[in-house]
């Protein structure tokens, strides 16, 4: 259902101002998400005065400089700080980004404002809740579908057909595409969202895989595919600059090419 | 929930697709004017003067300057989306440069419309 408007319990209020700590030369004003699951309170945003001098360039480093010096009760996921895992996924500067490989710099504006994936539940402050996006995942069977009896080796697989996986394998599952998605905003319990298709089309496309015929069957819906309208947002923002956009058009295509 | 509309940044191909159901909308709009015009017609002189003096009032000529655009702009992205169907031209330069080149017809070909029916006397 389009919501232009945040429920009343999730409209973010002023929040407290952290100034920066004293000697602090260089400074830049960073307002966070917070959200305090054990609080009545609603959502708010805090300011923190970041001394940049003591910071690294991403925003991570930003994150842990105010986990670390201002305040300990900020509340983020993060792993492998180098773009692979895809855990520090958030809004920075209104754009879905990893927080480890986004610059503060590159940012636009005075201020860097950062929140939790758009349009989710929040678990706590930048912390959301991904249930419902790993069940679409897991609902597309993102494994190897074979009737055929198993190789002696391993299953085969020419060159040329292994290309076909590349821009789709890569995904590592941020979320930063389907929270980016207005269509997976209004309708997300039915409307599976870009990185689900883009993965369901990285199994279409595998030539080792024999249920091509069911996957379809799946996708062959007014939401689960067909909800996506070409706003591009997935592509923009996609931290690994793969095109799940693209990807539905070729599930769109099949889906035609099977029936004429 | 957290904040979705209230933050983001447009893209401006995110601005091109909500605009293509806007003009949509108004173009629905648009054949019902288009049909109260042919109903009017089919009335007689009396209707038909007063029909075209409702359109030929400032508000009216606004509601169809706002045609105009609606009509040029669905088309060209129409045609955007007939070309995405293909399979081209997704890759997010394309489809950067498509959403200008369709704002850009869109503006030149209104005006084009205005002038002509301007110079024709036809306002």
């Amino acid at each position: 259902m389009v919501e232009f408007a945040l429920p009343k319990n999730s409209r973010v209020t002023r929040g407290r101002h952290y100034p920066a700590v004293e000697g602090a030369t260089r400074t830049k004003t960073f307002k966070v998400y917070r959200y305090d699951p054990e609080g009545t309170e609603n959502p708010r945003w805090d300011t923190y005065e970041v001394d940049l001098d003591k910071c690294g360039p991403m925003v991570l480093d930003v994150l842990f400089y105010i986990k670390n010096n201002m305040d300990p009760s900020l509340a983020f996921r993060r792993s492998c700080r180098e773009g692979v895992c895809g855990s520090c996924a958030m809004n920075i500067g209104g754009r879905n980004t990893l927080a480890c490989t986004h610059g503060w710099e590159e940012v636009p504006g005075k201020d860097v404002q950062i929140s939790p994936l758009p349009h989710m539940p929040v678990v706590k402050d930048l912390v959301p809740d991904m249930t419902l996006f790993y069940a679409q995942y897991a609902s597309i069977e993102p494994w190897l579908h074979t009737e055929t009896p198993e190789p002696q080796k391993e299953w085969v697989q020419s060159p040329e057909d292994r290309e076909k996986l590349d821009g789709l394998y890569e995904c590592i599952l941020c979320a930063c595409c389907s929270t980016s998605c207005p269509s997976y905003w209004w309708n997300q319990e039915k409307y599976l969202g870009p990185a689900a298709l883009l993965h369901a089309y990285r199994w279409l496309v595998d030539s080792r895989d024999e249920a091509t015929g069911d996957r379809l069957d799946y996708l062959e819906d007014p939401f689960k595919l067909y909800r996506c309208h070409t706003i591009m947002n997935c592509a923009q923002v996609c931290p690994k600059g793969l095109n799940p956009a693209k990807a539905i058009q070729e599930v769109k295509k099949m889906l035609v090419d099977r029936v004429v | 929930m957290s904040p979705h509309l209230q933050v983001w940044r447009w893209h401006i191909t995110m601005a091109t697709s909500i605009l293509h159901r806007a003009t949509g909308v108004a173009l629905y709009v648009g054949a019902l004017i288009a049909a109260a015009w042919a109903i009017a017609l089919a009335n007689g002189p009396e209707s038909y003067a007063t029909f075209k003096s409702l359109l030929g009032s400032p508000l009216g000529k606004l509601v169809m300057f706002g045609l105009t655009v609606s009509f040029f702009y669905h088309l060209a992205n129409g045609i955007r989306h007939l070309v995405w169907d293909t399979g081209h031209g997704l890759d997010v330069k394309s489809a950067n440069f498509s959403a200008v080149v369709c704002l850009a017809f869109t503006v030149a070909a209104s005006i084009a419309v205005w002038v002509i029916a301007a110079m024709t006397g036809a306002l």
